[in-house]
C-alpha cells in the first residue's frame, strides 16, 4: 500500500477502513474529544516532543539496541536474526514508550490521577512508574487470575506507590480489567486520565498509542540500515492488542519489500475459548468476527449471539478477545499476515532464546520467537529478520519454572 | 411450511395493531405525566429467566409503569454498575439471547399495551444484523431502541434502518455533552431523550440538584421531545424533586436489586410492584 495512504489513517473519526471508530456511552465522548484535541496540539508542539524525547532517553533508556543474534542465527541455519531489545527498557517492556507520552498529556490536561488496566502487569508497572515520576495518583485494574500468574508485577506496581484493584468479574483477565477501568473513568472523568495500554479502544487511542510506539520502528529502520545497509525482509512481533507490533511495523508499511507477520496466541486449541487468535486462525469454529468491544469495531472472539468469548493463553499479555482496529485493517488489506502459536511452542521458544543467547524473553514475544523458529530456516542466509523482543521474562519465572524439563526446576 | 408462514403473518398483523393502540412513546409520556413524571421501568431480560421477566413486566405495568425498558444482557456491560452486571451474568447463565428477548417482547405485547423499549449494547444487535434486528423488533411490537454504546456519529445506518421499520431511536445525553452534541442527540432521537443524571455507571445514588436542572434546561433548548432522567434514581424523594422538571424518570438498578434481594419469586414480583407504586405516587 502506498506510504501516503497509510499515513493518513485513521480518518477524522478514527476509522481504519471499516474498523475503529468510537463506540462508547455518551458520557465518555467529551473526554475522548478533549484527549484527541490535546494530543493533536501536543503532536505539533516542539516542546512536548523535547520533553518526551528526553524522558524516553534518560528515564526509559532509549534508543534500545538492535542486537544481532549470532548464535541463534547459526542454530536456525537460515536468515540473519536481529532482536529489537525493548526488553531492556526501564520497567521491562515497550509499554513505557506509550505511558510516558500519555502521562505527559495527562499532566498537560491537568489530570491528577491515572487509571490503567493491565494483563501481564507490564503496562501497570510502566503506568505506575510514570505516575510516580510525574507526581500523579495511580489506580491499576488487574484480573484476579492475572494477579496470581504475574505476582511479581503486582508487587512492583504497589512498590511504585500505585493501587492495584483486583477484578473478579467475567474471565478475571485483561478484558474484565478494561471494563472496570472504563467504569472508573466514566465516574471520574474530570480528575482522571485513562491511560490505555494498547492500540485498542475508542478513537483516539489506537492512533495515539500507535504514534507513541512508532519510535520502535523508527530506531530499528536506522539501525538495520547501519548494520546491514539494507531493509529487512521480514518483521515479526506478537499481537495481543497489538501495540508493540504496530510500533515496529508502522515505519516499514510503505516498503513493499518488507514482509510483516503478527503472531497471536494459539493457546491450547482452535475451539472458541481455548485461544486468543482473532486474525491468525482460519477455523470456522474459532469464533472471530468483526464486532464492537471496548469502544472500537474490530475482529472479536464471540459466540453467535454477540456475547464476547473468554480466551486462553499462557501469556497474560496476549489473552484478549479483540485486536487493535488497525491490525484488522492491515489484515484485510493483505499488508500484514497474521498467524497463531500455541502455549507449548512459545514456552519452548523462550527456553531456546535463553540457552542460545542468554536472554530470557517474556512469554508474549516468545510467541514471535516460536514463529521465527519456523520461518528463519526456510529463508536464505543473506536475508534479514527483525523480531520485536517486546519484554523481558522476569515476570514469567513462576510459569517458566513449572515448564522446565524435569530435573532443572 | 406454508402454514407456519401464515402464522407469522398473523402475529405480525396483530402486533402492528397493538402497537398502534399503544400510541408510541410520546403518548405514554403524555399519559404518564398527568400525575408526576412518567415512570420508565428497566429490567434485565432473562434475570434469572425470561419467564420471570415476563411476569415482572406485567406486574410493573399493572402497578403503573408507563414505559418498560427490556435490557438485553451483554457479557461486557461497561456502562453498568455491580447490580446490573450481576443481573446480566444471571441472564446469560440462563442462556438468554437477543432472539429470546425479542420473543419475550412479542409475548408481552399480546398481554399488555405498555410501550417496550429495547436497551442493548451494540454488539448483539450488530451480530444479528441491524436490518434483521429492526424487522424482528418491529414485528414483535417494540416501540423503541436504545443502544448504550452507540453515539450519533456512528449511528447513521442504524437510525435509517430503524426509521424504515417505524421504530423510535432513543439516544443518551450526558452531563459532559456539549450543546452541539445535545443538538445532534436530539436530532436523532425519537420518542424521548434519555438524560444520564451524572457521571458514572448505573446504580450508584444520584443527588438531584442544580447540575441536573442546568442540564435539563440545556437539553430543552435543543428538543421538544420528552426528557427522561436515569442513573441512580431509586427513592420517592428523588422523583419528587424531579417533578415538574422532567417528563419521566428511569428506574433500573433499584428494581433489579429489589428482585435480587427478594429471591426472584412471587415475593419479588410484589416488592417490585410496590416500588413502582411508591415511585409513581411520589410528587412534589
Amino acid at each position: 500500500m502506498p506510504r501516503a495512504a497509510q499515513q493518513t489513517l485513521p480518518d477524522a473519526r478514527g476509522h481504519f477502513g471499516p474498523y475503529g471508530g468510537r463506540f462508547v456511552p455518551e458520557t465518555l465522548v467529551a473526554p475522548l474529544e478533549e484527549l484527541e484535541r490535546a494530543y493533536r496540539r501536543a503532536r505539533a508542539d516542539r516542546g512536548f516532543a523535547q520533553t518526551l524525547n528526553h524522558l524516553l532517553a534518560d528515564f526509559a533508556g532509549r534508543p534500545t539496541p538492535l542486537y544481532f543474534a549470532e548464535r541463534l542465527t547459526r542454530y536456525l541455519g537460515g536468515a540473519r536474526v536481529y532482536l529489537k531489545r525493548e526488553d531492556l527498557l526501564h520497567t521491562g517492556a515497550h509499554k513505557i514508550n506509550n505511558c510516558l507520552g500519555q502521562g505527559l498529556l495527562a499532566a498537560r490536561l491537568g489530570k491528577r490521577r491515572l487509571i490503567a488496566e493491565t494483563g501481564a502487569g507490564q503496562h501497570g508497572v510502566a503506568t505506575a512508574a510514570v505516575a510516580a515520576h510525574l507526581g500523579l495518583k495511580c489506580t491499576v485494574y488487574m484480573g484476579e487470575e492475572d494477579m496470581a500468574r504475574q505476582r511479581l508485577n503486582v508487587v512492583r506496581i504497589e512498590m511504585l506507590g500505585a493501587e492495584v484493584i483486583p477484578v473478579v468479574s467475567g474471565s478475571r483477565t485483561l478484558k474484565d480489567a478494561i471494563n472496570e477501568a472504563m467504569r472508573d473513568w466514566v465516574t471520574n472523568v474530570e480528575s482522571s486520565h485513562y491511560l490505555l495500554g494498547s492500540v485498542c479502544g475508542a478513537h483516539p487511542y489506537p492512533m495515539m498509542v500507535r504514534d507513541f510506539q512508532s519510535v520502535i520502528g523508527r530506531e530499528a529502520r536506522a539501525q538495520i540500515l547501519r548494520a546491514e545497509k539494507r531493509l529487512p525482509d521480514l518483521l515479526l512481533a506478537c499481537v495481543g492488542g497489538g501495540s508493540n507490533a504496530i510500533g515496529l511495523f508502522r515505519e516499514f508499511l510503505g516498503e513493499a519489500a518488507v514482509k510483516m507477520l503478527g503472531v497471536e496466541a494459539g493457546g491450547r486449541g482452535s475451539a472458541l475459548g481455548e485461544h486468543a487468535a482473532r486474525l491468525g486462525l482460519r477455523s470456522r469454529r474459532n469464533g472471530a468476527r468483526p464486532g464492537v468491544l471496548h469502544g472500537t469495531y474490530t475482529y472479536v472472539l464471540q459466540d453467535k449471539h454477540g456475547q464476547i468469548s473468554t480466551t486462553h493463553s499462557v501469556s497474560a499479555g496476549l489473552d484478549y478477545p479483540a485486536v487493535g482496529p488497525e491490525h484488522a485493517f492491515l489484515r484485510d488489506a493483505g499488508r500484514v499476515v497474521y498467524t497463531a502459536v500455541g502455549d507449548e511452542e512459545a514456552l519452548a521458544a523462550a527456553r531456546l532464546l535463553a540457552e542460545q543467547e542468554g536472554i530470557i524473553p517474556a512469554l508474549e514475544p516468545a510467541h514471535a520467537l516460536a514463529e521465527l523458529v519456523k520461518r528463519a530456516p526456510k529463508m536464505r542466509r543473506n536475508q534479514v529478520i527483525i523480531v520485536n523482543l517486546s519484554g523481558r521474562g522476569d515476570k514469567d519465572m513462576d510459569i517458566l519454572s513449572r515448564h522446565l524439563p524435569t530435573g532443572m526446576a | 411450511m406454508r402454514k407456519r408462514r401464515g402464522k407469522k403473518k398473523a402475529i405480525r398483523k396483530r402486533s402492528l395493531l397493538l402497537r398502534a393502540k399503544s400510541n408510541g412513546l410520546r403518548a405514554a409520556f403524555r399519559r404518564g405525566k398527568r400525575r408526576g413524571p412518567a415512570l420508565v421501568a428497566y429490567v434485565t431480560a432473562g434475570d434469572p429467566s425470561l419467564k420471570f421477566t415476563e411476569k415482572l413486566v406485567l406486574r410493573m405495568a399493572e402497578a403503573g409503569a408507563d414505559v418498560v425498558e427490556l435490557g438485553v444482557p451483554f457479557s461486557d456491560p461497561i456502562a453498568d454498575g455491580p447490580v446490573i452486571q450481576r443481573a446480566s451474568e444471571r441472564a446469560l447463565k440462563a442462556g438468554t439471547t437477543l432472539p429470546g428477548v425479542l420473543k419475550l417482547a412479542e409475548r408481552l405485547r399480546r398481554k399488555s399495551a405498555v410501550p417496550l423499549v429495547l436497551f442493548s449494547y451494540y454488539n448483539p444487535v450488530l451480530q444479528m444484523g441491524v436490518e434483521r434486528f429492526a424487522a424482528r423488533a418491529a414485528a414483535a411490537g417494540v416501540s423503541g431502541v436504545l443502544i448504550t454504546d452507540l453515539t450519533p456519529e456512528e449511528a447513521g445506518e442504524f437510525v435509517r434502518t430503524l426509521r424504515r421499520h417505524k421504530l423510535d431511536t432513543v439516544f443518551l445525553a450526558a452531563p459532559t455533552s456539549s450543546n452541539g452534541r445535545l443538538r445532534s442527540i436530539a436530532r436523532l432521537s425519537r420518542g424521548f431523550v434519555y438524560l444520564i443524571a451524572r457521571r458514572g455507571v448505573t446504580g450508584a445514588p444520584t443527588e438531584v440538584g442544580g447540575e441536573i436542572k442546568g442540564l435539563v434546561k440545556r437539553l430543552r433548548r435543543s428538543t421538544r421531545l420528552p426528557v427522561a432522567v436515569g442513573f441512580g434514581i431509586s427513592r420517592p424523594q428523588q422523583v419528587a424533586a424531579l417533578d415538574g422538571l422532567v417528563d419521566g424518570v428511569v428506574v433500573g438498578s433499584a428494581l433489579v436489586q429489589c428482585c435480587e434481594q427478594t429471591g426472584h419469586g412471587p415475593a419479588a414480583l410484589e416488592a417490585a410492584a410496590e416500588l413502582v407504586r411508591t415511585l409513581k405516587e411520589a410528587r412534589r
